[in-house]
């Protein structure tokens, strides 16, 4: 009996020091095919359809240049992306060669060893050129670029022209006239939240703190260092929290909005303002304040600013795991070229990632000028370190706005927010 | 044929001329055999599927392992127990474990005390109401926890639940739009109104059964003794009832402990600024939506080791009691 049980401690001890947990080889097989099927992955959405015609005249048009090329095309649930990822990081056969994800998603996917590098590829593509670089920026980590703009998307406030004729007020000029402007909606009209935003919309309060001057985090490489404890984005959280009390959205109610639910309630006419972005145009307009809204640049702290705005959008890039890796290049030339970025403004709404065709919609559309000008005035990014998915997982920004929305202080929640922060950037 | 083999070694037993003390010993070890050569099948399965996914949590927890070591990123890196000082040294998780130990404990003892009261309550009633008291407890047992956690949030939605406009309906006015899961305290109480009304079934079929197995003459024994109602409950009923009670003791300590789609439903992740959260759901969020695998297997094994301890704890308590009584 005691020798069986020193030799099961042994030889569980020798099992946990010696042999490590699985690992995957994640190099290519060195393999460039230029005939097969290659496989794509694209994001379902509410409404596919569109985005599903513009995909398909663009296979059909790759498959009539290139012989022996099928392209299978697989949708897969924005919801459950990450796991989808990961098993194909963890078993390259049953990998895609090109994908489309979410530009956040980037510098972990890169830590994860799973994506290609596509700076030459984008040397050697003309049109390139036109890529607007705020926008390039966001597809790139440690210097390096490893996805190709898709589409790209910004917020603005979103105001109901209603509410405000009636009861004479001017859409805000400045941050802190949101404020203000909503204090006096919800005085007169008890029923409404004077602006819809909420503690878990994050992307909300991030121009708040660019626009008074604050980071989220400095650094560069393996080297980052949160910077919401400043007094410069102290200042921002603070303008932004300020939306968060009785007199303007509860906090009862909206502590724990995320940004789809308070655009929502923008929608359905329980908010006389809210932050939106052009994507969401579909939905408001479809809600009970469709016909009565409209939307300006969300602007700074002085009047004719407008805040930096997050610079949101999805990517089309390379596995590495992928053996048909110049396929898999020329076909993203072609999806991600000008010509289907158009088709796909129009099918679907989705602003274009090239200046020269961001200001042909606009000059043909105006309800996007609003979202093109924010483009344009510069968009800012999170920090491009794969911790920040860590943190964006743990929900470290909600949990340290609803924290001063609760508690009403805003100094002990700024910095437990960057000790977390902090405290992930250096695992 | 098995029934055969357990006779054996007894048979081999019986004749043997000297003395007492190899008989026995003999029979005990043929027995042990046979025992062990059931409970092999069974051995086998748990092996397959508890032993291995253990040994991986273990190891996994002495690593640093995220999304980027496990698809080849990144080098493996042996911390030892670096991911357990971490956790240990972290004050939310101390707090998480305090929410957990009392959250679950209100949840053990309200639904066994509503499940017992209720199976008390099943063997006195006539059959109809009887048989409508299961239907309903059968219904909670059988909803999807998720389907459960929605519904009861319809219910309590602070602007169109029915539950605020019945109570403001009655003269509460000041329940108008008084949101169920904004306070700590308020969201805790109906997460748990939420958990007992879905583990309580389960309490209650299995006392249920526990008192109709207790023979008539039994009672009737007692009273004829002149026990009274409150005598017979502790001195004959309960004990009878001990070994169901303490199954389904240990089931909802284990049930309880391990919440987590009612308090990732209803309190949508952890509730305002994680207030609400329990060690499932911070383990999730600090490790598995983070891909931070090797955290949140230390916190696996952390929650294990627990569970261990407290149904052991449990166990010898028990123990105890019952040779005493």
């Amino acid at each position: 009996m005691r020798f069986w049980k020193t030799a099961a401690v042994v030889v569980a001890g020798a099992l946990l020091a010696g042999c490590g947990p699985p690992q995957v080889d994640q190099g290519a097989s060195g393999e460039d095919k230029s005939t097969g099927t290659l496989r794509v992955w694209l994001f379902d959405e509410a409404n596919r359809d569109p985005k599903e015609e513009v995909v398909n005249a663009a296979v059909r048009e790759f498959e009539g240049e290139h012989e022996d090329v099928t392209v299978d095309v697989r949708y897969i649930a924005v919801d459950t992306r990450s796991e989808r990822f990961t098993g194909a990081f963890n078993d390259p056969s049953s990998a895609p060669d090109v994908a489309e994800f979410g530009n956040t998603d980037l510098a972990s996917y890169v830590a994860a060893g799973g994506l290609a590098e596509l700076d030459t590829m984008l040397g050697n593509w003309p049109a390139a050129q036109d890529l607007s670089e705020s926008v390039l920026e966001t597809a790139r980590t440690d210097g390096k670029t490893y996805g190709v703009p898709w589409f790209t998307g910004v917020r603005a406030l979103y105001y109901r022209t209603d509410v405000f004729e009636e009861l004479d007020l001017d859409p805000p000029r400045t941050l802190g006239e949101i404020a203000e402007k909503a204090r006096r909606v919800r005085a007169a009209r008890p029923d409404m939240y004077g602006i819809a935003t909420g503690g878990k919309y994050t992307y909300a309060m991030m121009p708040f703190i660019w626009a008074h001057g604050g980071e989220l985090a400095r650094g560069e490489g393996a080297t980052w260092e949160s910077a919401v404890d400043e007094p410069a984005a102290r200042a921002g959280i603070e303008a932004y929290t300020e939306l968060l009390e009785p007199d303007v959205c509860p906090p009862e109610q909206c502590a724990q909005l995320t940004g789809t639910e308070s655009v929502q309630a923008f929608a359905g006419g329980k908010a006389a303002m809210t932050i939106g972005g052009d994507f969401n145009r579909a939905a408001v307009d479809a809600g009970a304040a469709g016909d009565h809204y409209d939307v300006v640049p969300l602007p700074g702290t002085e009047p004719g600013e407008i805040a930096p705005a997050f610079a949101g959008g999805n990517l089309l890039g390379v596995l590495r795991s992928s053996d048909r890796s110049s396929l898999a290049k020329e076909f993203i030339r072609v999806l991600a070229g000008k010509k289907y970025q158009r088709d796909m403004y129009e099918a679907m709404g989705y602003l274009p990632t090239f200046e020269d065709v961001q200001n042909q919609v606009s000059s043909e559309d105006p309800t996007v000028r609003p979202f093109v000008e924010t483009l344009q005035a510069g968009t800012r990014f999170v920090p491009a370190t794969p911790a920040w998915s860590e943190i964006d997982a743990q929900e470290i920004l909600p949990t340290m706005v609803q924290r001063i929305v609760t508690e009403g202080e805003l100094g002990p929640a700024t910095a437990e927010a960057a000790r977390r922060m902090n405290d992930t950037f250096r695992e | 044929m098995t029934a055969q083999s357990t006779l054996t070694p007894q048979r081999d037993g019986a004749p043997e001329p000297s003395g007492g003390s190899v008989r026995p010993r003999r029979a005990h070890r043929g027995q042990a055999r046979t025992a062990a050569l059931y409970l092999t099948p069974a051995g086998i399965v748990l092996v397959s599927v508890m032993a291995y996914p253990l040994y991986q949590l273990v190891q996994l927890s002495l690593y640093e392992y995220g999304q980027a070591q496990a698809s080849g990123g990144a080098p493996l890196e042996f911390l030892g127990l670096g991911n357990y000082t971490q956790l240990l040294g972290d004050p939310r998780f101390w707090m998480v474990l305090l929410n957990t130990c009392g959250f679950a404990a209100v949840c053990v003892a309200g639904s066994l005390a509503v499940g017992i009261t209720l199976a008390v309550l099943a063997s006195r009633v006539r059959q109809l109401p009887r048989a409508l008291l299961f239907l309903a407890a059968l219904g909670a047992w059988a909803t999807p926890a998720v389907a459960g956690s929605t519904v009861w949030l319809f219910l309590f939605d602070q602007d169109f639940g029915l539950v605020n406009e019945v109570l403001t309906g009655i003269g509460l006015t000041g329940m108008e739009g008084f949101s169920w899961t904004y306070d700590r305290f308020v969201a805790f109480a109906l997460v748990a109104g939420e958990v007992i009304w879905c583990s309580f079934p389960f309490v209650m079929v299995t006392m249920y059964a526990g008192i109709k197995a207790i023979p008539e003459e039994m009672v009737e024994a007692a009273s004829l003794d002149g026990a009274s109602t409150w005598r017979t409950a502790r001195s004959v009923l309960l004990p009878m009832l001990r070994p169901l009670l303490v199954i389904a003791t240990i089931q909802s300590i284990i049930w309880d402990f391990k919440i987590f789609t009612q308090i990732y439903v209803m309190t949508d992740g952890g509730g305002v600024a994680g207030q609400n959260l329990v060690l499932n759901v911070y383990a999730y969020q600090e490790a598995f939506a983070g891909s931070n695998y090797g955290l949140g297997s230390a916190i696996g094994v952390v929650m294990t080791a627990l569970l261990l301890l407290i149904t052991v704890i449990y166990l010898r308590v028990q123990r105890g009691t019952g040779e005493n009584a």
